[in-house]
């Protein structure tokens, strides 16, 4: 579909920490506000961006509300705090943000909710849960949400849930050009509604300890070089997102910073049932296997493997450093 | 008298409200309500201790860093554990990078827009200031943004990712750095160097550090106030008088800053008075008459509570009253400059109290003498050599972890037994800078701050002086009450 007037966009911010707006600032390119008009976005407010500030600002929102003016995306990052009839955040005139925030879904072409507080609950669900946060559409993993699961936006598109704690800036970046540009249908979202062109994906895919993964090399501390899933906690092997294949900070992803994915953004990531840097095992075996691979093949193969593995990757797992490197040989084709 | 609500309150991180009582044209009486509440503080409460790491960083995603820094220092110093030098200085580095991107984000992002509104349009230097620092479209963030997305690469390579890593650890750092990574980091900072003495600056990092007295410094402004930013802002605050603006009660905490060295780069204490004191930790409660939170009297946080009560008579905030033996003080930057002792802030503030200028000085003061720092820093990193310690199983601790988050004091408090947290309470900068009133009714910093400016009744918007004197003081609503 060919590119028309840009979209109204506004961007509000409830139960959450405000990082993936941080996160949305560390965007590779020459000027994120004009990138973002690039993509077809008309910047309406940003509560950290814009300079519009208290009654100015209000009248922004309340103008949306009443469909003055055009709301054609509206993103909420943070969880939806219900709890105490919405008293863990209120406007400056009293009103539950979360209704507010029920109100301008109503009028939205597109909800889209940034982070994985917003689409699932996220960390501000964490532990006894004290101010009954939600996502838009989800709670956890069980559809409903502040909106219902029958929830629609005027454009047709059920919420759409950029997760992850925090968001890459390319995955929002992305999904607001495709929504611009008219490319996002239902089937452009998962199971979870969030978009497939970061969801198809798994962390696992691009990881630079392959290698330590194929032999089952594993680390045993912080800072060990080896593959993360067998003592660590990483989940990258199940966990949907590109992190290893479009890095974090230039060159960055969380198991490259030596540390286990930990499912962020996957619903219900912030109560794993199992503290987050430890494998949880029956019988010295993981639970949780890679996706898409039989038990009985990757106990079969972990054995195998482990029992094939060169000292050189045994022994570098548990350093900080390489302690063996690759020995040289002749390369070219014979 | 007449009584404003303003809210919300953008261009600070999180949510706020203010209400304002004028009279005659000034204002008579300020109340700061935080008006969100997550209860990290409850989410903790049963937790591997561990655990701590992950949820803590996710209170706030301007200091997240800081809030892992804590929490790993608490845990460390519970256990007893002394992380390698690579670590330490690891950990240095991170905090920096996070400290440092958060003073340039507030300067161009948050606090100078207000000075392109229309209601300077007759100042001599709107036209400049306009076409520079205008939200969204002014030049400066065309500039600045490319610029800080490239410094926070550091947390590429030295945390994996920003906001929110686990690379900072009790034990250290699970993030080796080799040779060419190190190499790349130091060509990073140099990047960002040439940055700050190009375009905030218009002179060497040196001379900046160096400026040591106001006269010194407005000196040093004339020849550089329309080519580079820092001076461009000391000449509007000249010609608007904001050094003579937003005082609270110039009482100054700092835990200290940067400790992988044998001394901390900017030494812990109190300023009041006009001297240095020891910082006693033990005096420190926290005061909930005017919160929504239960609780009769002011607790140490070693033993604090944190159970809200949303329909509570006579509080107005999410946010507790911290007091230092029963007094208000401010944190922060200018706080943390004071206490170090430099001889610009001293003399500032000796003249006119804090300020807004102060405040901001101090935050461009800490680029200048930060940067050579982690120069330094990185230089000592020793590819092969150890970052990180194992960490055994905690069964029994009470421990503490206090740093310096850009924006100020930053404490947890854990209390863990049988391997489960059972109290985790935390004290972030602008819970003590953004107070309610206590019990005795004494107002908070910032609510002292406002006290007495001069504002147009009439006028719909924001007044921006009070704009000003909110957002010197860099405020962190998310950590506020966390």
């Amino acid at each position: 579909m060919s590119n028309t007037a840009p979209l109204n966009l506004l961007w509000l911010q409830s139960g959450g920490c405000g990082g993936c707006t941080l996160s949305l600032l560390n965007a590779d390119c020459r000027n994120l506000f004009q990138t973002l008009k690039d993509a077809g976005i008309n910047l309406l407010w940003h509560p950290s961006l814009s300079e519009q500030s208290a009654d100015e600002a209000r009248n922004i929102i309340d103008a949306c509300a009443a469909g003055e003016l055009q709301l054609d995306i509206l993103c909420l990052e943070g969880a939806v705090l219900k709890g105490n009839h919405g008293a863990f955040h209120r406007t400056q005139n009293g009103e539950a943000m979360m209704n507010l925030i029920e109100r301008l879904t109503k009028v939205a072409r597109h909800t889209v909710a940034i982070g994985s507080c917003a689409a699932f609950g996220g960390m501000t669900a964490g532990g006894c849960n004290p101010t009954d946060a939600c996502g838009l559409q989800y709670d956890g993993d069980v559809q409903g949400g502040l909106l219902g699961e029958d929830y629609r936006a005027t454009a047709g598109l059920p919420v759409i849930n950029i997760a992850g704690c925090p968001t890459h800036p390319n995955w929002v970046i992305e999904t607001f050009a495709a929504l611009a540009a008219g490319d996002i249908r239902e089937e452009n979202l998962d199971a979870l509604r969030r978009p497939r062109m970061y969801a198809d994906h798994l962390v696992h895919h691009g990881c630079t300890r392959n290698e330590f993964y194929e032999f089952k090399a594993s680390a045993h501390k912080p800072s060990d070089l080896g593959c993360l899933m067998e003592n660590m906690g990483c989940k990258g092997t199940q966990v949907h997102a590109d992190c290893n294949i479009r890095l974090w900070n230039g060159e960055g992803s969380c198991v490259r910073g030596g540390y286990a994915c930990i499912a962020c953004t996957e619903p219900g990531f912030e109560e794993p049932g199992h503290p987050f840097g430890q494998t949880p095992k029956i019988a010295g075996i993981p639970i949780g296997l890679p996706t898409d691979m039989p038990k009985a093949w990757f106990v079969a193969l972990a054995s195998l493997s482990k029992s094939a593995t060169p000292k050189r990757v045994r022994e570098n797992a548990v350093s900080d450093h390489q302690v063996i490197t690759p020995a040289s040989k002749r390369t070219r084709l014979k | 008298m007449s009584r404003r609500i303003i809210g919300p309150f953008n261009r600070v991180e999180g949510d706020l409200a203010i209400t304002l009582d004028t009279e005659d044209g000034r204002v008579r009486a300020a109340y700061v309500n935080s008006p969100m509440y997550r209860g990290f503080e409850q989410i903790l409460v049963g937790k591997n201790p561990l655990d701590a790491l992950v949820y803590v960083p996710r209170i706030c995603g301007i200091c997240s860093v800081a809030q892992s820094a804590a929490a790993a220092q608490a845990l460390a110093t519970g256990m007893g554990l002394q992380a390698p030098q690579n670590g330490r200085l690891a950990a240095n580095l991170t905090l920096a990078a996070e400290n440092l991107a958060d003073h340039l984000s507030h300067f161009y992002l948050f606090f100078m827009p207000d000075f392109a509104r229309e209601g300077y349009r007759n100042r001599p230097w709107f036209t400049d200031a306009e076409a520079r620092f205008k939200a969204v479209c002014g030049s400066a963030s065309a500039d600045m943004l490319p610029v800080r997305a490239r410094f926070m690469n550091i947390m590429g390579y030295l945390a994996g990712k920003w906001p929110h890593t686990l690379a900072v650890q009790p034990g250290g750092s699970s993030r080796p750095l080799e040779m060419a990574e190190k190499l790349r980091l130091k060509l990073l900072l140099a990047e960002f160097r040439s940055f700050l003495e190009n375009t905030l600056f218009g002179d060497k990092l040196a001379a900046v550090a160096a400026l040591d007295s106001e006269a010194a410094l407005m000196a040093w402004m004339e020849p550089r106030m329309h080519r580079a930013d820092f001076p461009r802002f000391l000449n509007i605050a000249r010609d608007l008088e904001l050094q003579r603006v937003g005082r609270a009660t110039d009482r100054f905490i700092s835990y200290g800053a940067y400790t992988a060295e044998s001394t901390a780069l900017f030494a812990a204490g109190l300023w009041s008075e006009c001297k240095l004191h020891n910082l006693d930790i033990g005096a420190i409660r926290e005061d909930v008459a005017r919160s929504w939170m239960a609780g009769d009297s002011a607790l140490a946080p070693d033993v604090g509570l944190t159970l809200p009560q949303p329909d509570k008579q006579d509080a107005y905030s999410w946010c507790k009253a911290p007091r230092l033996a029963g007094q208000v003080v401010e944190t922060g930057a200018l706080a943390r400059q004071m206490v170090a002792g430099h001889p610009l802030l001293r003399d500032l503030v000796g003249r006119h109290g804090a300020s807004v200028t102060a405040r901001v000085v101090a935050r461009m003061l800490e680029l200048a003498l930060v940067l050579p720092a982690m120069e330094s820093w990185l230089h000592q990193i020793q590819p092969g050599a150890p970052f990180c310690l194992p960490v055994g199983d905690i069964e029994e601790m009470r421990c503490v972890g206090l740093i310096e988050a850009a924006r100020g004091a930053l404490g947890h408090w854990l209390d863990v037994r049988q391997g489960k947290i059972v109290n985790y309470q935390i004290i972030a900068p602008t819970t003590w800078n953004f107070s309610p009133r206590d019990e005795a009714g004494e107002p908070g910093a910032l609510e002292q701050a406002l006290v007495g400016l001069e504002v147009d009744e009439n006028e719909n918007s924001a007044p921006l002086a009070v704009q000003h004197v909110v957002r010197s003081f860099d405020p962190c609503m998310v950590c506020t009450v966390h």
